[in-house]
């Protein structure tokens, strides 16, 4: 395989999380330079309400990802609802509407993992807030692959059953406060 | 996770691709390589497989192993009225039109277990469309379509169903459909009446019919850009000019070489008119 894919960063995220992100997105500056995957939990609608919402907030540009989109440095690109997303070898998305996956599409464990397989060590995941197992797995992944793994601080987050049972599963890099993340994101 | 899990590696899945390709005709070249590796994997897991080779030795051997194995590579998850705003629109922009025909064929490709065939016969039906239609539902996989043939559905699923059939401007009792038997529904033979259920490979199988409207929903996302190319000349081709064609919620004409054929009808539903050949 002879492309070159971007440094990418995987974000996380269900119930307790959109503030974090509504925070976050507004310090990173096109200097970080990664691609930026953002998978949320929520109402399986079919509309584009979440992605319209945080481009508001955000310097880089920010999509819903489309099928074939190919991933790029500088871009945000949002999972849309109901649908799982996968990254290709060749760097590109995939949406993908098989079984819920801990009764949620898209999965955070779906897209993590599928990430580390293809961008191993160009990878970096962070799970954020939220009421459910998701995105444990895809953690471990990202690490056995040579990625790099945080989660949000479970003390700061508003709940904090997801990022705690991430780090009853496995060693996480980096637990993050919500100050602390534009830094770690800037340092990828 | 467990520590001993074997991760398929991508050359173990292109030697299974490859047997599945050169041993039975099943062709996944042009498929979208990460759905189908994570597909395996979960087969590889699920079946607790010692060794990859193992799991080979067993797809190749064994053909009734195969028929699992080709329900699990594809994706079969479907409902019933699935986006009701598109149903809607079915009823109230593609259905007047296709009444005005002596008669109505309509291809459902891809048609998984046949909850939206079934949704399309209750939408004919209701607007008194369905004695003078055929409903050619296909799929790549005997087995969905064995299941799609019984109309059998789990009555768990009739709640979210019933729900989605009012969203879609459905104005009876969604029940009267279907008569419930234990944990399953089963639905009205007079539906299914009017269904041709048959195996249809959309890699290799050419067109047998023409068409005034062909659903193909949540297919396309799988294939790479030439597949979809290819897929989309052949429904172009199967359609009567001024045919209907609707794609998942989604999917997209843009970028793609049967783009100057279509205009669209109703671009959030992806509902599209053939309007050139």
């Amino acid at each position: 395989m002879t492309v070159s894919l971007p440094r990418t960063l995987v974000i996380g995220g269900s119930a307790g999380s959109l503030d974090v992100l509504l925070q976050l997105l507004p310090l990173l500056s096109p200097a970080c330079q990664l691609a930026i995957i953002i998978v949320l939990h929520r109402k399986s609608d079919n509309d584009t309400l979440l992605s319209d919402l945080l481009a508001t907030r955000s310097i880089l540009p920010v999509k819903e990802a489309e099928e074939k989109d190919v991933l790029r440095p500088g871009m945000v690109y949002v999972a849309p609802a109901d649908y799982h997303l996968l990254i290709e070898p060749d760097g590109s998305l995939t949406l993908d509407y098989s079984e819920k996956v801990h009764y949620s599409r898209p999965s955070i464990d779906v897209t993590f993992s599928a990430a580390a397989e293809v961008l191993r060590s160009k990878l970096a995941c962070l799970l954020l807030s939220g009421a459910n197992t998701d995105g444990a797995e895809g953690l471990q992944m990202t690490q056995l692959m040579g990625g790099k793994t945080a989660v949000q601080d479970p003390g700061e987050a508003e709940v904090a059953f997801m990022p705690k049972h991430a780090m009853t599963v496995m060693k996480v890099d980096r637990v993050l406060k919500q100050q602390e993340m534009v830094d770690w994101v800037m340092s990828l | 996770m467990k520590e001993h899990v074997h991760h398929l590696k991508d050359e173990e899945v292109n030697i299974l691709l490859n047997d599945l390709l050169e041993q039975y005709g099943y062709d996944f070249t042009d498929y979208s390589f990460a759905s189908v590796k994570r597909r395996l994997q979960r087969v590889f897991i699920n079946d607790r497989f010692p060794s990859f080779a193992e799991f080979r030795y067993r797809v190749i051997k064994d053909s009734t192993y195969l028929t699992y194995l080709m329900e699990q590579i594809t994706v079969n998850v479907t409902e019933m009225f699935r986006d009701p705003a598109f149903f809607q629109a079915l009823r109230k922009q593609v259905l007047p039109v296709l009444a005005t025909y002596p008669f109505i064929r309509i291809w459902h490709a891809g048609c998984s277990t046949g909850e939206e065939v079934y949704s399309m016969a209750i939408l004919l039906q209701e607007m008194g469309l369905l004695h003078k239609s055929v409903i050619y539902a296909t799929d790549i996989n005997e087995s969905v379509l064995e299941k799609a043939r019984k109309g059998i559905f789990p009555l768990a699923f009739m709640q979210q169903y019933s729900q989605n059939y009012l969203q879609s401007g459905g104005q009876l009792d969604f029940s009267q459909y279907y008569a419930a038997n234990y944990e399953y529904a089963k639905f009205s033979e007079s539906l299914s009446e009017k269904i041709i259920f048959a195996a249809h490979n959309l890699v290799t199988d050419r067109s047998f019919n023409e068409f005034q409207l062909i659903i193909c929903r949540n297919v396309l996302i799988y294939f790479n850009k030439e597949l979809q190319d290819k897929v989309l000349h052949l429904f172009s081709e199967s359609l009567e000019q001024l045919g209907f064609m609707a794609l998942g919620a989604k999917e997209t004409l843009r970028f793609t070489t049967v783009a100057p054929l279509f205009k669209p009808l109703a671009l959030k539903e992806k509902i599209w008119r053939k309007i050139a050949t």
